[in-house]
Protein backbone atom coordinates (compact mmCIF):
# COMPACT_ATOMS: atom_id res chain seq x y z
CA UNK A 1 0.00 0.00 0.00
CA UNK A 2 2.47 2.71 0.97
CA UNK A 3 4.56 3.99 -1.79
CA UNK A 4 6.64 5.96 -0.06
CA UNK A 5 8.30 4.26 3.04
CA UNK A 6 5.56 5.78 5.39
CA UNK A 7 3.53 3.63 7.79
CA UNK A 8 0.28 3.03 8.12
CA UNK A 9 -1.38 3.70 11.63
CA UNK A 10 -4.51 4.44 13.07
CA UNK A 11 -3.74 7.15 15.08
CA UNK A 12 -1.12 8.71 13.70
CA UNK A 13 -2.54 10.04 10.17
CA UNK A 14 -2.99 13.83 9.79
CA UNK A 15 -6.59 14.61 9.73
CA UNK A 16 -6.04 18.27 8.96
CA UNK A 17 -8.60 20.88 10.83
CA UNK A 18 -11.17 18.47 11.51
CA UNK A 19 -12.16 18.05 14.62
CA UNK A 20 -14.34 15.16 16.06
CA UNK A 21 -17.25 15.87 17.65
CA UNK A 22 -18.16 14.95 21.31
CA UNK A 23 -18.47 11.29 21.38
CA UNK A 24 -17.04 10.43 18.13
CA UNK A 25 -13.47 9.29 17.32
CA UNK A 26 -11.50 9.63 14.51
CA UNK A 27 -10.93 7.78 11.84
CA UNK A 28 -14.25 6.87 11.35
CA UNK A 29 -14.68 2.82 10.03
CA UNK A 30 -17.44 2.73 7.75
CA UNK A 31 -16.33 -0.23 5.25
CA UNK A 32 -18.07 -2.94 6.83
CA UNK A 33 -18.36 -4.70 3.39
CA UNK A 34 -14.59 -5.47 3.38
CA UNK A 35 -14.67 -6.72 7.00
CA UNK A 36 -15.95 -6.14 10.16
CA UNK A 37 -14.82 -5.24 13.10
CA UNK A 38 -14.37 -8.26 15.86
CA UNK A 39 -17.37 -8.12 18.59
CA UNK A 40 -15.64 -8.74 21.88
CA UNK A 41 -17.84 -11.03 22.87
CA UNK A 42 -16.81 -12.90 20.23
CA UNK A 43 -13.13 -12.96 21.29
CA UNK A 44 -13.58 -13.21 24.60
CA UNK A 45 -15.28 -16.84 24.01
CA UNK A 46 -12.50 -17.42 21.40
CA UNK A 47 -9.32 -16.83 23.85
CA UNK A 48 -9.57 -19.87 26.01
CA UNK A 49 -9.07 -22.31 22.82
CA UNK A 50 -5.21 -20.47 21.79
CA UNK A 51 -3.58 -21.50 25.31
CA UNK A 52 -5.36 -23.43 27.73
CA UNK A 53 -7.61 -25.33 25.13
CA UNK A 54 -5.54 -25.67 22.21
CA UNK A 55 -6.63 -29.34 21.63
CA UNK A 56 -6.28 -30.56 17.80
CA UNK A 57 -10.25 -31.75 17.51
CA UNK A 58 -9.07 -34.75 15.62
CA UNK A 59 -7.25 -35.86 19.17
CA UNK A 60 -10.01 -38.89 19.40
CA UNK A 61 -7.94 -40.70 23.02
CA UNK A 62 -7.47 -37.53 25.41
CA UNK A 63 -9.52 -34.66 27.06
CA UNK A 64 -7.15 -32.18 24.77
CA UNK A 65 -9.02 -33.32 21.44
CA UNK A 66 -12.44 -33.31 23.27
CA UNK A 67 -13.13 -30.56 24.35
CA UNK A 68 -11.51 -29.13 21.14
CA UNK A 69 -13.88 -31.05 19.38
CA UNK A 70 -16.98 -30.51 21.93
CA UNK A 71 -16.17 -26.34 21.10
CA UNK A 72 -16.16 -27.43 17.19
CA UNK A 73 -19.45 -29.01 17.25
CA UNK A 74 -21.16 -26.31 19.16
CA UNK A 75 -20.08 -24.05 16.51
CA UNK A 76 -21.36 -26.02 14.17
CA UNK A 77 -24.85 -26.22 15.75
CA UNK A 78 -24.97 -22.47 16.11
CA UNK A 79 -23.70 -22.03 12.18
CA UNK A 80 -26.66 -24.47 11.08
CA UNK A 81 -29.04 -22.64 13.42
CA UNK A 82 -28.57 -19.45 12.28
CA UNK A 83 -29.54 -20.75 8.70
CA UNK A 84 -32.08 -23.29 8.87
CA UNK A 85 -29.53 -26.21 8.36
CA UNK A 86 -28.50 -29.35 10.50
CA UNK A 87 -24.88 -29.60 12.35
CA UNK A 88 -23.83 -32.44 9.90
CA UNK A 89 -24.38 -30.27 6.79
CA UNK A 90 -21.57 -27.46 7.73
CA UNK A 91 -17.94 -27.60 6.45
CA UNK A 92 -14.98 -25.45 8.19
CA UNK A 93 -13.08 -24.01 5.66
CA UNK A 94 -10.23 -21.13 5.93
CA UNK A 95 -13.01 -18.03 4.00
CA UNK A 96 -15.29 -17.20 1.68
CA UNK A 97 -12.80 -17.67 -1.11
CA UNK A 98 -12.01 -21.24 -0.31
CA UNK A 99 -15.61 -21.78 0.21
CA UNK A 100 -16.74 -20.53 -3.00
CA UNK A 101 -14.08 -22.72 -4.68
CA UNK A 102 -14.76 -25.90 -2.77
CA UNK A 103 -18.58 -25.34 -3.62
CA UNK A 104 -17.84 -24.72 -7.75
CA UNK A 105 -15.34 -27.03 -8.47
CA UNK A 106 -16.38 -29.30 -5.68
CA UNK A 107 -19.89 -29.64 -7.53
CA UNK A 108 -18.56 -29.19 -11.55
CA UNK A 109 -16.11 -32.24 -10.80
CA UNK A 110 -18.77 -34.61 -9.00
CA UNK A 111 -21.33 -33.89 -11.43
CA UNK A 112 -19.24 -33.57 -14.94
CA UNK A 113 -20.96 -36.96 -15.96
CA UNK A 114 -24.74 -35.07 -16.17
CA UNK A 115 -23.19 -32.23 -17.64
CA UNK A 116 -20.74 -29.09 -18.06
CA UNK A 117 -23.78 -25.83 -17.53
CA UNK A 118 -22.53 -23.71 -14.71
CA UNK A 119 -24.86 -19.83 -14.58
CA UNK A 120 -23.79 -17.04 -12.76
CA UNK A 121 -24.52 -13.61 -12.87
CA UNK A 122 -22.15 -10.88 -13.75
CA UNK A 123 -22.07 -8.99 -10.54
CA UNK A 124 -20.57 -12.02 -8.69
CA UNK A 125 -17.23 -11.69 -6.22
CA UNK A 126 -14.58 -12.55 -8.00
CA UNK A 127 -14.09 -14.99 -6.00
CA UNK A 128 -17.44 -17.02 -7.93
CA UNK A 129 -15.98 -15.39 -11.16
CA UNK A 130 -12.89 -16.53 -11.35
CA UNK A 131 -13.23 -20.16 -10.50
CA UNK A 132 -16.26 -19.99 -13.36
CA UNK A 133 -13.07 -18.87 -15.61
CA UNK A 134 -10.91 -21.70 -13.91
CA UNK A 135 -13.27 -23.99 -15.29
CA UNK A 136 -13.56 -22.85 -18.94
CA UNK A 137 -10.24 -24.12 -19.73
CA UNK A 138 -11.39 -27.56 -18.45
CA UNK A 139 -14.41 -28.02 -20.41
CA UNK A 140 -17.37 -26.57 -19.01
CA UNK A 141 -19.51 -23.91 -20.70
CA UNK A 142 -20.64 -21.27 -18.17
CA UNK A 143 -23.33 -18.48 -18.87
CA UNK A 144 -22.39 -15.62 -16.87
CA UNK A 145 -26.17 -13.68 -16.57
CA UNK A 146 -26.42 -10.05 -16.79
CA UNK A 147 -28.51 -7.73 -14.00
CA UNK A 148 -31.13 -5.51 -14.22
CA UNK A 149 -30.73 -1.80 -13.80
CA UNK A 150 -31.38 -2.09 -10.19
CA UNK A 151 -28.86 -4.95 -9.71
CA UNK A 152 -31.17 -7.75 -9.70
CA UNK A 153 -30.90 -11.12 -11.40
CA UNK A 154 -34.03 -11.38 -14.26
CA UNK A 155 -35.66 -15.06 -13.47
CA UNK A 156 -36.44 -15.21 -17.34
CA UNK A 157 -33.18 -14.68 -18.16
CA UNK A 158 -32.26 -17.36 -15.67
CA UNK A 159 -34.89 -20.11 -16.88
CA UNK A 160 -33.58 -19.38 -20.36
CA UNK A 161 -30.47 -19.90 -20.00
CA UNK A 162 -30.96 -22.86 -18.62
CA UNK A 163 -30.58 -26.65 -20.37
CA UNK A 164 -29.89 -29.96 -19.96
CA UNK A 165 -26.39 -29.92 -19.32
CA UNK A 166 -26.65 -27.32 -16.46
CA UNK A 167 -25.80 -28.71 -13.17
CA UNK A 168 -25.52 -25.50 -10.96
CA UNK A 169 -26.46 -22.09 -10.84
CA UNK A 170 -24.10 -19.85 -8.56
CA UNK A 171 -25.52 -16.37 -7.71
CA UNK A 172 -24.53 -14.69 -4.73
CA UNK A 173 -27.44 -13.32 -1.97
CA UNK A 174 -26.60 -9.88 -1.29
CA UNK A 175 -23.73 -8.19 -3.37
CA UNK A 176 -20.44 -7.29 -1.46
CA UNK A 177 -19.95 -3.58 -3.29
CA UNK A 178 -24.27 -2.38 -3.99
CA UNK A 179 -25.54 -4.97 -1.36
CA UNK A 180 -28.33 -5.52 -3.56
CA UNK A 181 -29.93 -8.67 -2.10
CA UNK A 182 -31.00 -11.44 -5.13
CA UNK A 183 -34.23 -12.98 -5.44
CA UNK A 184 -32.74 -15.98 -3.73
CA UNK A 185 -36.04 -18.43 -2.77
CA UNK A 186 -37.25 -17.88 -6.48
CA UNK A 187 -33.84 -18.64 -7.70
CA UNK A 188 -34.08 -21.75 -5.25
CA UNK A 189 -37.31 -22.68 -6.86
CA UNK A 190 -36.20 -23.17 -10.49
CA UNK A 191 -33.18 -24.55 -9.54
CA UNK A 192 -34.88 -27.41 -7.32
CA UNK A 193 -37.86 -27.84 -9.87
CA UNK A 194 -34.81 -28.51 -12.61
CA UNK A 195 -32.56 -30.47 -10.44
CA UNK A 196 -29.89 -27.95 -10.56
CA UNK A 197 -27.83 -27.56 -7.81
CA UNK A 198 -27.64 -23.99 -6.33
CA UNK A 199 -24.72 -22.59 -4.47
CA UNK A 200 -25.27 -18.96 -3.04
CA UNK A 201 -22.63 -16.98 -1.80
CA UNK A 202 -24.07 -15.81 1.52
CA UNK A 203 -21.14 -14.50 3.35
CA UNK A 204 -22.63 -10.41 2.71
CA UNK A 205 -26.14 -11.80 3.87
CA UNK A 206 -26.10 -14.29 6.35
CA UNK A 207 -26.38 -12.58 9.81
CA UNK A 208 -27.46 -9.40 8.19
CA UNK A 209 -30.52 -10.69 6.42
CA UNK A 210 -32.95 -14.12 7.44
CA UNK A 211 -31.47 -17.11 5.46
CA UNK A 212 -33.38 -20.00 5.66
CA UNK A 213 -31.86 -23.16 3.19
CA UNK A 214 -34.93 -25.21 3.27
CA UNK A 215 -37.02 -22.56 2.64
CA UNK A 216 -34.86 -20.74 -0.42
CA UNK A 217 -34.06 -24.41 -1.62
CA UNK A 218 -30.15 -23.29 -1.19
CA UNK A 219 -28.56 -26.68 -1.71
CA UNK A 220 -24.45 -25.06 -1.14
CA UNK A 221 -24.37 -21.94 1.01
CA UNK A 222 -20.72 -20.00 1.39
CA UNK A 223 -20.14 -18.20 5.06
CA UNK A 224 -17.78 -16.17 6.38
CA UNK A 225 -16.40 -15.40 9.98
CA UNK A 226 -15.36 -11.66 9.40
CA UNK A 227 -18.23 -10.23 7.61
CA UNK A 228 -20.32 -10.78 11.24
CA UNK A 229 -17.90 -9.36 13.44
CA UNK A 230 -16.30 -12.50 13.90
CA UNK A 231 -12.59 -13.26 13.29
CA UNK A 232 -10.69 -13.65 9.99
CA UNK A 233 -9.65 -16.76 8.52
CA UNK A 234 -12.33 -19.02 9.45
CA UNK A 235 -15.31 -19.86 7.17
CA UNK A 236 -17.53 -22.64 6.29
CA UNK A 237 -19.63 -24.14 3.30
CA UNK A 238 -23.51 -25.26 3.94
CA UNK A 239 -24.01 -28.63 1.93
CA UNK A 240 -27.26 -30.32 2.00
CA UNK A 241 -27.34 -33.81 3.20
CA UNK A 242 -30.40 -34.73 2.22
CA UNK A 243 -33.77 -34.05 -0.20
CA UNK A 244 -31.17 -33.64 -2.13
CA UNK A 245 -27.94 -35.45 -1.28
CA UNK A 246 -24.90 -33.30 -2.49
CA UNK A 247 -21.78 -34.59 -3.15
CA UNK A 248 -18.67 -32.67 -3.41
CA UNK A 249 -14.94 -33.89 -4.69
CA UNK A 250 -12.61 -32.57 -2.28
CA UNK A 251 -10.19 -29.41 -3.14
CA UNK A 252 -7.55 -30.12 -0.18
CA UNK A 253 -7.35 -33.91 -0.02
CA UNK A 254 -5.11 -35.45 3.83
CA UNK A 255 -6.71 -36.65 7.27
CA UNK A 256 -10.08 -37.02 5.71
CA UNK A 257 -11.16 -34.03 8.33
CA UNK A 258 -14.79 -32.65 7.58
CA UNK A 259 -16.19 -35.56 6.20
CA UNK A 260 -13.53 -36.08 3.43
CA UNK A 261 -14.45 -32.76 1.53
CA UNK A 262 -12.06 -30.81 3.50
CA UNK A 263 -8.96 -32.10 4.90
CA UNK A 264 -6.79 -30.23 6.95
CA UNK A 265 -6.43 -29.52 10.99
CA UNK A 266 -9.37 -27.48 12.24
CA UNK A 267 -8.75 -23.66 13.08
CA UNK A 268 -10.85 -24.28 16.60
CA UNK A 269 -10.31 -20.71 17.62
CA UNK A 270 -11.62 -19.20 14.63
CA UNK A 271 -13.91 -21.72 14.60
CA UNK A 272 -15.60 -21.10 17.71
CA UNK A 273 -15.13 -17.28 16.70
CA UNK A 274 -17.96 -17.90 13.91
CA UNK A 275 -19.94 -20.06 15.96
CA UNK A 276 -20.00 -16.81 18.51
CA UNK A 277 -20.69 -14.68 15.47
CA UNK A 278 -23.57 -16.61 14.87
CA UNK A 279 -25.23 -16.78 17.73
CA UNK A 280 -25.38 -13.29 18.45
CA UNK A 281 -26.58 -12.60 14.97
CA UNK A 282 -29.25 -14.85 15.58
CA UNK A 283 -30.55 -13.25 18.91
CA UNK A 284 -29.65 -9.45 17.55
CA UNK A 285 -30.48 -9.68 14.24
CA UNK A 286 -33.97 -8.68 13.65
CA UNK A 287 -32.95 -5.46 15.94
CA UNK A 288 -30.14 -4.40 14.04
CA UNK A 289 -30.81 -4.64 10.97
CA UNK A 290 -33.58 -1.84 11.72
CA UNK A 291 -30.75 0.27 13.31
CA UNK A 292 -28.32 0.19 10.07
CA UNK A 293 -31.41 0.45 7.85
CA UNK A 294 -31.75 3.66 9.95
CA UNK A 295 -28.34 5.09 10.27
CA UNK A 296 -28.36 4.21 6.75
CA UNK A 297 -31.60 6.28 5.52
CA UNK A 298 -29.99 9.34 7.68
CA UNK A 299 -26.95 9.06 5.73
CA UNK A 300 -28.56 8.60 2.83
CA UNK A 301 -31.23 11.99 3.36
CA UNK A 302 -28.54 14.09 5.49
CA UNK A 303 -26.37 13.83 2.36
CA UNK A 304 -29.14 13.88 -0.82
CA UNK A 305 -31.08 16.76 0.72
CA UNK A 306 -28.03 18.96 0.29
CA UNK A 307 -25.99 17.78 -2.49
CA UNK A 308 -27.66 17.83 -6.21
CA UNK A 309 -26.88 14.58 -8.71
CA UNK A 310 -26.09 12.16 -6.58
CA UNK A 311 -27.45 8.92 -7.67
CA UNK A 312 -27.81 5.85 -5.67
CA UNK A 313 -26.34 2.64 -7.17
CA UNK A 314 -28.69 -0.54 -7.03
CA UNK A 315 -32.11 -1.23 -6.09
CA UNK A 316 -33.12 0.54 -2.62
CA UNK A 317 -35.79 -2.11 -1.84
CA UNK A 318 -33.61 -5.30 -1.86
CA UNK A 319 -31.02 -3.62 0.13
CA UNK A 320 -28.45 -4.80 2.67
CA UNK A 321 -29.93 -2.43 5.72
CA UNK A 322 -25.74 -1.06 6.26
CA UNK A 323 -25.22 -0.71 2.85
CA UNK A 324 -25.57 2.95 0.75
CA UNK A 325 -23.44 3.19 -2.42
CA UNK A 326 -23.52 6.43 -4.27
CA UNK A 327 -22.07 7.93 -6.88
CA UNK A 328 -21.88 12.12 -6.44
CA UNK A 329 -21.74 13.33 -10.18
CA UNK A 330 -18.94 15.68 -11.59
CA UNK A 331 -16.74 14.43 -8.89
CA UNK A 332 -13.99 11.83 -8.90
CA UNK A 333 -14.23 8.89 -5.90
CA UNK A 334 -10.38 8.50 -4.81
CA UNK A 335 -10.34 12.60 -4.54
CA UNK A 336 -13.85 12.35 -2.80
CA UNK A 337 -11.75 9.41 -0.20
CA UNK A 338 -8.55 11.39 0.02
CA UNK A 339 -10.85 14.88 0.80
CA UNK A 340 -12.52 12.45 4.04
CA UNK A 341 -9.48 10.40 5.10
CA UNK A 342 -10.71 10.77 8.68
CA UNK A 343 -13.42 8.45 7.51
CA UNK A 344 -12.94 4.95 6.10
CA UNK A 345 -15.23 4.11 2.91
CA UNK A 346 -14.32 2.45 -0.50
CA UNK A 347 -14.99 3.78 -3.69
CA UNK A 348 -15.44 1.92 -7.38
CA UNK A 349 -13.11 4.66 -9.08
CA UNK A 350 -10.76 2.99 -11.21
CA UNK A 351 -7.67 4.87 -9.12
CA UNK A 352 -8.86 2.95 -6.04
CA UNK A 353 -8.42 -0.41 -7.68
CA UNK A 354 -5.48 -2.66 -8.90
CA UNK A 355 -6.37 -3.09 -12.22
CA UNK A 356 -7.04 1.13 -13.33
CA UNK A 357 -10.22 -0.56 -14.45
CA UNK A 358 -13.72 1.30 -12.67
CA UNK A 359 -16.20 -1.21 -10.81
CA UNK A 360 -17.30 -3.97 -13.06
CA UNK A 361 -20.61 -4.21 -10.36
CA UNK A 362 -21.69 -0.80 -11.61
CA UNK A 363 -20.80 -1.00 -14.84
CA UNK A 364 -23.03 -4.03 -15.10
CA UNK A 365 -26.10 -2.04 -13.73
CA UNK A 366 -25.42 -0.10 -16.73
CA UNK A 367 -24.21 2.91 -14.89
CA UNK A 368 -21.44 5.08 -17.09
CA UNK A 369 -18.15 4.75 -16.43
CA UNK A 370 -18.22 8.44 -15.31
CA UNK A 371 -20.21 7.90 -12.36
CA UNK A 372 -18.81 4.60 -11.93
CA UNK A 373 -15.63 6.57 -11.05
CA UNK A 374 -17.66 8.76 -8.43
CA UNK A 375 -18.84 6.23 -6.44
CA UNK A 376 -18.27 5.77 -2.73
CA UNK A 377 -19.49 2.46 -0.75
CA UNK A 378 -20.55 3.02 2.90
CA UNK A 379 -20.85 -0.23 4.64
CA UNK A 380 -22.40 0.81 8.33
CA UNK A 381 -21.81 -1.44 10.93
CA UNK A 382 -22.86 -3.16 14.39
CA UNK A 383 -20.79 -0.43 16.30
CA UNK A 384 -21.58 2.94 13.82
CA UNK A 385 -23.13 5.35 16.09
CA UNK A 386 -25.57 8.19 14.78
CA UNK A 387 -23.11 10.83 15.95
CA UNK A 388 -20.36 8.94 13.51
CA UNK A 389 -23.35 9.05 10.57
CA UNK A 390 -23.62 12.80 11.36
CA UNK A 391 -20.33 13.74 10.91
CA UNK A 392 -19.72 11.56 7.61
CA UNK A 393 -22.23 13.11 6.37
CA UNK A 394 -21.20 16.69 6.94
CA UNK A 395 -17.83 16.07 5.44
CA UNK A 396 -18.74 14.25 2.43
CA UNK A 397 -21.16 17.11 1.74
CA UNK A 398 -18.29 19.65 2.11
CA UNK A 399 -15.84 18.01 0.26
CA UNK A 400 -18.05 17.13 -2.70
CA UNK A 401 -18.63 20.88 -2.56
CA UNK A 402 -15.44 22.03 -2.86
CA UNK A 403 -14.51 19.17 -5.22
CA UNK A 404 -16.94 20.53 -7.70
CA UNK A 405 -15.88 23.96 -7.19
CA UNK A 406 -12.78 22.19 -8.57
CA UNK A 407 -14.04 20.08 -11.20
CA UNK A 408 -14.10 21.42 -14.79
CA UNK A 409 -16.81 18.78 -15.93
CA UNK A 410 -19.16 20.82 -13.11
CA UNK A 411 -18.64 23.68 -14.47
CA UNK A 412 -19.74 22.98 -17.89
CA UNK A 413 -22.51 20.92 -16.75
CA UNK A 414 -24.18 24.20 -15.12
CA UNK A 415 -22.84 26.65 -17.95
CA UNK A 416 -25.47 24.07 -19.77
CA UNK A 417 -22.61 21.82 -21.81
CA UNK A 418 -23.79 18.28 -22.60
CA UNK A 419 -21.22 16.62 -21.44
CA UNK A 420 -21.67 13.42 -23.49
CA UNK A 421 -21.85 15.32 -26.76
CA UNK A 422 -18.40 16.87 -25.97
CA UNK A 423 -15.59 14.94 -27.88
CA UNK A 424 -12.85 14.26 -25.30
CA UNK A 425 -9.38 14.14 -26.03
CA UNK A 426 -8.33 10.26 -26.44
CA UNK A 427 -4.85 10.86 -24.29
CA UNK A 428 -6.12 9.44 -20.79
CA UNK A 429 -4.42 6.52 -20.31
CA UNK B 1 -2.35 4.35 -1.30
CA UNK B 2 0.39 6.44 0.91
CA UNK B 3 0.48 10.35 -1.17
CA UNK B 4 3.47 12.34 -0.49
CA UNK B 5 3.14 15.79 1.47
CA UNK B 6 3.58 17.78 -2.36
CA UNK B 7 0.75 16.24 -3.16
CA UNK B 8 -1.52 16.64 -0.14
CA UNK B 9 -0.39 20.28 -0.19
CA UNK B 10 -1.78 20.74 -2.91
CA UNK B 11 -4.62 18.71 -2.74
CA UNK B 12 -5.46 21.04 0.49
CA UNK B 13 -4.73 24.06 -1.16
CA UNK B 14 -4.93 24.00 -4.84
CA UNK B 15 -2.92 27.09 -6.23
CA UNK B 16 -4.76 29.29 -9.29
CA UNK B 17 -7.89 27.10 -9.13
CA UNK B 18 -10.61 28.93 -11.60
CA UNK B 19 -11.42 30.11 -14.88
CA UNK B 20 -10.78 32.83 -17.34
CA UNK B 21 -12.69 34.02 -20.23
CA UNK B 22 -11.78 31.33 -23.12
CA UNK B 23 -13.22 33.64 -25.94
CA UNK B 24 -10.59 36.13 -24.67
CA UNK B 25 -8.10 36.52 -27.60
CA UNK B 26 -5.10 36.58 -25.19
CA UNK B 27 -6.75 33.37 -23.18
CA UNK B 28 -5.14 29.57 -24.16
CA UNK B 29 -7.66 27.07 -22.80
CA UNK B 30 -6.34 23.27 -22.78
CA UNK B 31 -9.17 20.70 -21.90
CA UNK B 32 -7.73 16.79 -21.65
CA UNK B 33 -8.72 13.73 -20.47
CA UNK B 34 -11.94 12.18 -20.58
CA UNK B 35 -14.98 11.69 -17.69
CA UNK B 36 -14.48 7.53 -18.46
CA UNK B 37 -11.38 7.35 -17.90
CA UNK B 38 -11.39 9.34 -14.71
CA UNK B 39 -9.04 12.42 -15.10
CA UNK B 40 -10.76 15.24 -17.06
CA UNK B 41 -8.18 19.11 -17.05
CA UNK B 42 -9.04 22.11 -17.77
CA UNK B 43 -6.00 24.43 -18.00
CA UNK B 44 -6.09 28.19 -19.47
CA UNK B 45 -3.24 30.26 -19.33
CA UNK B 46 -3.33 34.34 -20.42
CA UNK B 47 -0.24 35.39 -22.17
CA UNK B 48 0.86 38.80 -22.88
CA UNK B 49 0.78 39.19 -26.78
CA UNK B 50 4.03 41.48 -26.60
CA UNK B 51 6.71 39.33 -24.75
CA UNK B 52 5.27 36.13 -24.92
CA UNK B 53 4.96 35.77 -21.41
CA UNK B 54 2.28 33.79 -19.43
CA UNK B 55 1.23 36.51 -17.03
CA UNK B 56 -1.56 34.05 -15.45
CA UNK B 57 -3.40 30.48 -15.70
CA UNK B 58 -5.93 28.91 -13.71
CA UNK B 59 -7.13 25.16 -13.56
CA UNK B 60 -9.59 23.12 -12.50
CA UNK B 61 -9.54 19.54 -12.35
CA UNK B 62 -11.88 15.72 -12.04
CA UNK B 63 -9.40 13.53 -10.76
CA UNK B 64 -7.59 11.96 -8.41
CA UNK B 65 -5.90 13.78 -6.19
CA UNK B 66 -2.54 13.62 -7.77
CA UNK B 67 -4.16 14.45 -11.06
CA UNK B 68 -5.27 17.61 -9.12
CA UNK B 69 -1.88 18.02 -7.67
CA UNK B 70 -0.17 17.60 -10.96
CA UNK B 71 -2.33 20.62 -12.76
CA UNK B 72 -2.04 22.73 -9.61
CA UNK B 73 1.63 22.12 -9.85
CA UNK B 74 1.27 22.94 -13.60
CA UNK B 75 -0.20 26.43 -13.42
CA UNK B 76 2.57 27.63 -10.50
CA UNK B 77 5.09 26.61 -12.88
CA UNK B 78 3.81 28.11 -16.62
CA UNK B 79 3.10 31.75 -14.77
CA UNK B 80 5.88 34.07 -15.89
CA UNK B 81 7.40 31.48 -18.02
CA UNK B 82 7.49 32.53 -21.79
CA UNK B 83 5.43 30.00 -24.77
CA UNK B 84 8.53 28.04 -25.23
CA UNK B 85 9.92 27.87 -21.84
CA UNK B 86 6.37 26.75 -20.74
CA UNK B 87 6.65 23.98 -23.71
CA UNK B 88 9.72 22.78 -22.33
CA UNK B 89 8.18 21.39 -19.12
CA UNK B 90 8.05 17.59 -19.02
CA UNK B 91 5.76 15.38 -17.13
CA UNK B 92 8.99 13.43 -15.32
CA UNK B 93 9.70 16.60 -13.59
CA UNK B 94 6.14 16.96 -12.28
CA UNK B 95 6.80 12.85 -11.07
CA UNK B 96 9.77 13.77 -9.63
CA UNK B 97 8.46 17.14 -7.72
CA UNK B 98 5.21 15.39 -6.67
CA UNK B 99 7.07 11.79 -5.92
CA UNK B 100 4.18 10.24 -7.58
CA UNK B 101 3.77 6.58 -7.82
CA UNK B 102 3.90 4.19 -11.10
CA UNK B 103 0.29 4.05 -11.26
CA UNK B 104 -0.21 7.87 -11.03
CA UNK B 105 2.38 8.74 -13.93
CA UNK B 106 -0.41 9.58 -16.26
CA UNK B 107 -1.67 12.37 -14.21
CA UNK B 108 1.57 14.13 -15.34
CA UNK B 109 1.23 13.16 -18.54
CA UNK B 110 -2.34 14.85 -18.45
CA UNK B 111 -0.65 17.71 -16.59
CA UNK B 112 1.89 18.39 -19.73
CA UNK B 113 -0.86 17.95 -22.47
CA UNK B 114 -3.19 20.21 -20.89
CA UNK B 115 -0.16 22.61 -21.08
CA UNK B 116 0.77 21.93 -24.67
CA UNK B 117 -3.73 22.33 -25.63
CA UNK B 118 -3.40 25.60 -23.83
CA UNK B 119 -0.58 26.95 -25.84
CA UNK B 120 -1.90 25.51 -28.67
CA UNK B 121 -5.17 26.78 -28.37
CA UNK B 122 -3.79 30.43 -27.87
CA UNK B 123 -1.31 30.00 -30.68
CA UNK B 124 -4.27 29.50 -32.92
CA UNK B 125 -6.25 32.18 -32.09
CA UNK B 126 -2.78 34.65 -33.06
CA UNK B 127 -2.29 33.43 -36.21
CA UNK B 128 -6.27 33.87 -36.43
CA UNK B 129 -6.33 37.51 -35.26
CA UNK B 130 -3.41 38.42 -37.02
CA UNK B 131 -1.98 40.26 -40.37
CA UNK B 132 -1.70 37.95 -42.86
CA UNK B 133 2.39 38.94 -43.59
CA UNK B 134 3.21 38.25 -39.88
CA UNK B 135 2.64 34.51 -40.32
CA UNK B 136 5.17 34.32 -43.37
CA UNK B 137 8.39 33.97 -41.40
Amino acid sequence: MSSHGTTATLSGHDHGQHTAPEGVKLPIYMDNHATTPMDPRVLEEMLPYFVEKFGNAASRNHPFGWVAEEAVELSRERIAKLIGATAKEIIFTSGATESDNLAIKGVAEMYREKGNHIITAVTEHKAVLDTCKHLEKYGFRVTYLPVQKDGLVDLDDLKRAMDDKTILVTIMAANNEIGVIQPVAEIGKLCRERGVIFHTDAVQAIGKVPIDVNKMNIDVASITAHKIYGPKGAGALYVRRKNPRVQLVSQIDGGGHERGMRSGTLNVPGIVGLGKACAIAQEEMAQEACKLAGLRDRLKDSIMSRLDEVYINGSVEHRLPGNLNISFAYVEGESLLMGINDIAVSSGSACTSATLEPSYVLKALGTGDDLAHSSIRFGIGRFNTQAEVDYVADRVVDTVQRLRELSPLYEMAKEGVDLKSVKWAAEAH
Amino acid sequence: MAYSDKVIDHYNNPRNVGSMDKASSDVGTGLVGAPECGDVMKLQIKVNPETNVIEDAKFKTFGCGSAIASSSLATEWVKGKTIDEALSIKNTEIVKELALPPVKIHCSVLAEDAIRAAIGDWKKKQEATRPAEMQIQ
